[in-house]
């Protein structure tokens, strides 16, 4: 869990980089917009920038970051499930016994303390830098502010989120579907939900194969067993 | 050829201002309008995507476009592949210009692992990302021609379109799907002879460049059915998240092959940004043949500076990439393909998000259409250049 | 009348009459398919075309012929049915009706109007009502708005036609098609004879105008708007399949047959060579092997004047339907207007 911190941190093992004048001027900009809703930043110099705001401030830190900073080009809008999955990558071998996972939620740069976050990416077109904005979602009310006011552009981003996640957009005019049909039962890119086709058909890497025409049936077992070890 | 251009600033505004008046009187008229459908199986989308209409004789008062005729859940296969699987998956989301949707997801790979490829691998790199470019654009000048009604150039364009696929062919082994890409590198090197064979047909292609600029640009009809047609000023364009050729035909000098430092080749050439003021379906589209005749020119140049070296850098057998997160977007053919590679120290990613170029350049379809007649909206879309595949992912 | 010697009864003539029609009117439909839609559209595209049925491609418009009658005769539900399977007839009828006023030879024609000119311009009129009753009978959005921009296409289209034609009309003095014929070739320029008096050559402007009008009374590109195949799918004939369309498909190529042969009589002179070569004086005087090699003459012509309307087809991006009314009313029309003018004031002078 990182320390909620308001340096500007680097874990770039080589700690000679100068520092990044562009993106920490940006970091102050957005602190002195936002003032506390900006609850954690990460800069890596020359390379990209982090921030997490505060969810009640999600609205307000984008027209932060387009009028103040000058962010004029929306890149794209979504979120993070954050929870391990608890199908693994799908590998599992039905005739075994179920796999014990890791089940603790451990969120990535810039911290966070819920499963789901907002993560949104907006550009500066004149300075060629961009700022990866997230915020965290409680578990128990899963609604965000619409990003409509501050980019036309995240309606669409938004009713894929809304589908994919489950995630409400408080104020946006037409929440449905985007991809896929009205009436779809489940959030698909939530890690609980599982992966239909690997759950209907077992992963091929774990199947034995046919064996070989005149190759009595456990000699080809073991040979797949020992192709499977070496890939 | 200048940037020739025929719309004042004023001008611009006043059709924005019209098209907002007529959808206004259409409403306060209460006429009953027909709702058309435009797809999913018609001969202008390219792919299923599908226009619902409303429209009032000829004039559209709302347009809304339904994608997702094609979605494929890219995002929630990426997390039950490992690393070099996904270069597969990813291949087919723009499926014209394919090795161009490699790149950024092994970029953001190798960042969040802390290697770089050699330079020879980043050269070759490059090249095969601007002839996926050229590919992809040489036909989109065709098909812009048969959306018109001009059913020759296509066919030139499918020609020498051919050419470039062979040269894929030759360097990767797939016309369509190269999956040539690798974590540290590429998978081989160049074949014998594949340099002078590049060289010849860029000189083709811009020969080719050159007969679509007469026959299709230099064309009085086309010029009529084009210039002030669909009309997108820069802040709505920078709104809505336009990117590639539709952004710099805005006016905003945007290309992130210039704006970043990649480990790619392109800060070591000399080329030009093209950009038009004035934001209609002309000027994308001219923006977009000038840059396929300098993406000629790029390759060109990259030939000759290419450096001797391995193609593969040090990468351990089974990859695991480390702890983090990474962002790259490259300046693909149709616009800003950008990954959000996340990564636990695991065989695969934790959660991909692709931020495809076409699903922003369609987002903006609902606002553009208000007003048009129904055979500008062919225009406009075949101007706004999208793939199926990439708003649908 | 005699033919060759042998005398055939009225019966007879009226029989040989139908054939020559119908022969007049699928012969060229025939040839221009094969020759301009298959090849020269092929060999334009940088591809070969039809090459398998039969020596190079020939026999591939049987097959499709064939292809087309062995098909489902479907007929939407929704659709008003006599209506629809009348439309196509429609517009064939019309071709047949103004083929025969066109003559092939001295005598070889089927009727001789005095008011050929006049009937003509009348007859391929009716087309138009074809393809409007086709869109609207198809219950389908698509097949009305191509309806609906034919109809709006069409009938600015043929005000043009008509003026370009009076200009002909008013230098030949007559609307016989057959005396037309003869002003040409009996006629002479600035006291020359010797390539006749080929209206093309003083009506350029009329010429220009008339293949343009041509161009778009036969909905080809850049005036394809009603078929508008990226948009509308195939416009007011989306919902035809089978030997409807194939109705359909002949009378296109049909109809630009028997234009072309309208244009050759009013503008190159019609199934004659200059007479002055023969020292022949008027039609009286022309020999009978003339009605022969009058009708080659004409297929001839023809298929120069086609063979211009599918270069241009297969070139030109086209129109959006106003900027297509616009160039009809606001360009043609004006034009057509002031040749008339020109000729009227240069007939009396001289």
């Amino acid at each position: 869990m990182s320390p909620l911190s308001s340096d500007t941190t680097t874990d770039a093992p080589i700690a000679e980089l100068p520092g990044d004048a562009l993106r920490e001027r940006a970091v102050d900009q957005l602190r002195s917009a936002l003032g506390d809703a900006l609850i954690d930043t990460l800069v890596k110099p020359g390379d990209d920038m982090w921030v997490r705001v505060r969810t009640d401030a999600w609205r307000e830190a984008g027209l932060a970051l387009r009028d103040v900073l000058g962010m004029d080009f929306f890149c794209f809008l979504s979120a993070i499930d954050w929870m391990p999955s608890p199908y693994g990558r799908g590998e599992d071998d039905p005739t075994q016994p179920p796999v014990e996972r890791e089940t603790a939620i451990i969120p990535g740069y810039s911290g966070g303390e819920t499963r789901f976050q907002m993560l949104a990416r907006v550009n500066n077109t004149a300075l060629h830098f961009g700022v990866n904005i997230k915020c965290d979602i409680p578990d128990d009310d899963l609604t965000v502010q619409s990003w409509i006011p501050v980019y036309a552009g995240a309606n669409w981003h938004e009713r894929e989120a809304h589908e994919m996640f489950g995630i409400g957009f408080a104020g946006h005019p037409n929440l449905i579907n985007i991809y896929l049909p009205s009436g779809f039962e489940g959030y698909p890119l939530r890690k609980d939900f599982p992966l239909l086709a690997r759950h209907v058909k077992p992963w091929p890497g774990i199947v034995d194969v046919e064996p070989l025409p005149g190759e009595p049936a456990d000699e080809a077992e073991a040979t797949d067993a020992a192709a499977e070890e070496k890939s | 050829m200048s940037a020739d251009t025929m719309l004042g600033d004023r001008q611009k505004l006043a059709y924005i201002a019209a098209q907002a008046a007529d959808a206004r009187l259409n409403v306060e008229l209460e006429t009953e309008g027909m709702t058309l459908n435009i797809g999913p199986q018609h001969p202008a989308t390219h792919g299923t995507l599908r226009i619902v209409c409303r429209l009032d004789g000829e004039q559209v008062v709302w347009a809304e476009p339904s994608a997702g005729y094609m979605h494929r859940g890219y995002e929630k296969l990426t997390e039950v592949r490992t690393f070099p699987q996904v270069t597969t998956l990813v291949n087919r989301i723009d499926w014209l210009g394919s090795f161009a949707n490699e790149v950024p997801f092994i970029l953001a790979s190798e960042k969040l692992m802390g290697i770089e490829a050699p330079p020879r691998a980043q050269h070759i790199r490059t090249i095969l990302f601007e002839l996926s470019r050229i590919a992809n654009v040489g036909l989109f000048l065709g098909d812009l021609a048969v959306q018109m009604g001009a059913v020759t150039p296509v066919f030139m364009a499918f020609r020498d379109r051919e050419y470039v696929l062979n040269l894929i062919e030759g360097a990767t082994g797939g016309r369509f799907h190269p999956n040539f890409d690798r974590i540290g590198g590429l998978k081989d090197d160049l074949p014998k002879g594949w340099i002078d064979e590049t060289r010849q047909v860029m000189r083709k292609l811009r020969g080719f460049c050159d007969e679509m600029e007469t026959l299709v640009f230099g064309n009085e009809i086309f010029q009529m059915r084009t210039r002030g047609i669909g009309v997108i000023p820069k802040e709505i364009a920078l709104q809505y998240g336009l990117s590639g050729a539709n952004l710099r035909a805005s006016g905003v000098d945007y290309d992130l092959r210039r704006d970043q430092r990649l480990p790619m080749a392109w800060d070591k050439v000399d080329w030009k940004v093209w950009t038009h003021p004035d934001a209609d379906s002309w000027a994308r589209c001219w923006v977009r043949l000038m840059e396929t005749r300098e993406s000629t020119l790029i390759v060109e140049r990259l030939l000759d500076t290419m450096p001797a070296g391995p193609v593969m850098a040090k990468v351990p057998r089974i990859i695991k990439v480390p702890e983090g997160e990474a962002f790259v977007a490259t300046e693909n053919p149709l616009g800003e393909m950008g990954y959000y590679v996340i990564s636990k120290n695991d065989l695969g990613p934790f959660r991909v998000k692709i931020r495809s170029a076409s699903f922003n350049n369609i987002s903006v379809v609902p606002w553009v259409l208000r007003g048009v007649l129904v055979p500008d909206i062919i225009t406009i879309l075949a101007s706004l250049y999208f793939i199926l595949g990439d708003i649908d992912r | 009348m005699s033919l060759l010697g042998i005398v055939i009864p009225y019966w007879g003539q009226s029989l040989l009459r139908v054939l020559g029609g119908t022969v007049a009117v699928l012969l060229p439909a025939g040839t221009i398919v094969y020759l301009f839609l298959f090849k020269m559209m092929s060999f334009m595209q940088s591809r070969l075309g039809p090459m398998e049925a039969g020596p190079y491609g020939s026999m591939q418009l049987f097959a499709e012929v064939g292809k087309w009658l062995q098909k489902e005769d479907i007929i939407p539900e929704r659709a008003d049915r006599t209506i629809f399977k009348v439309a196509p007839l429609i517009v064939l009828v019309s071709t047949f009706l103004l083929v025969a006023v066109v003559p092939f030879g001295p005598d070889a024609y089927f009727t001789n109007f005095d008011a050929g000119v006049f009937y003509m311009l009348a007859v391929s009129s009716v087309s138009v009502l074809g393809i409007l009753v086709a869109g609207w009978a198809s219950a389908n959005k698509y097949s009305l708005l191509g309806g609906l921009r034919a109809a709006g296409q069409l009938i600015a289209y043929e005000l043009p036609m008509v003026l370009a034609v009076i200009g002909v009309v008013i230098q030949a003095g007559t609307m016989n098609l057959q005396l037309i014929v003869n002003e040409q070739n009996a006629g002479s320029m600035f006291g020359w004879d010797g390539l006749g008096n080929p209206y093309i050559l003083t009506q350029f402007v009329g010429f220009g105008v008339f293949m343009i009008a041509v161009q778009a009374e036969l909905t080809q590109t850049p005036f394809d708007m009603p078929i508008a195949e990226s948009e509308l799918v195939s416009g007011y004939m989306t919902e035809y399949s089978g030997f409807r369309f194939l109705i359909f498909f002949i009378a296109e190529f049909a109809t630009a047959g028997v234009f072309a042969l309208i244009a050759s009589v009013l503008f190159l002179g019609g199934w004659g060579v200059p007479f002055s070569w023969f020292s022949w004086h008027s039609i009286a005087d022309v020999d009978d092997w003339m009605n022969v090699v009058g009708p080659l003459i004409m297929f001839t012509k023809m298929m120069a004047l086609v063979f211009v309307i599918m270069w241009v087809r297969f070139t030109y991006p086209r129109f959006r339907e106003d900027q297509l009314q616009r160039f009809a009313w606001k360009a043609l029309i004006p034009i057509s207007l002031l040749n008339i003018m020109v000729t009227a004031i240069l007939k009396v002078a001289f």
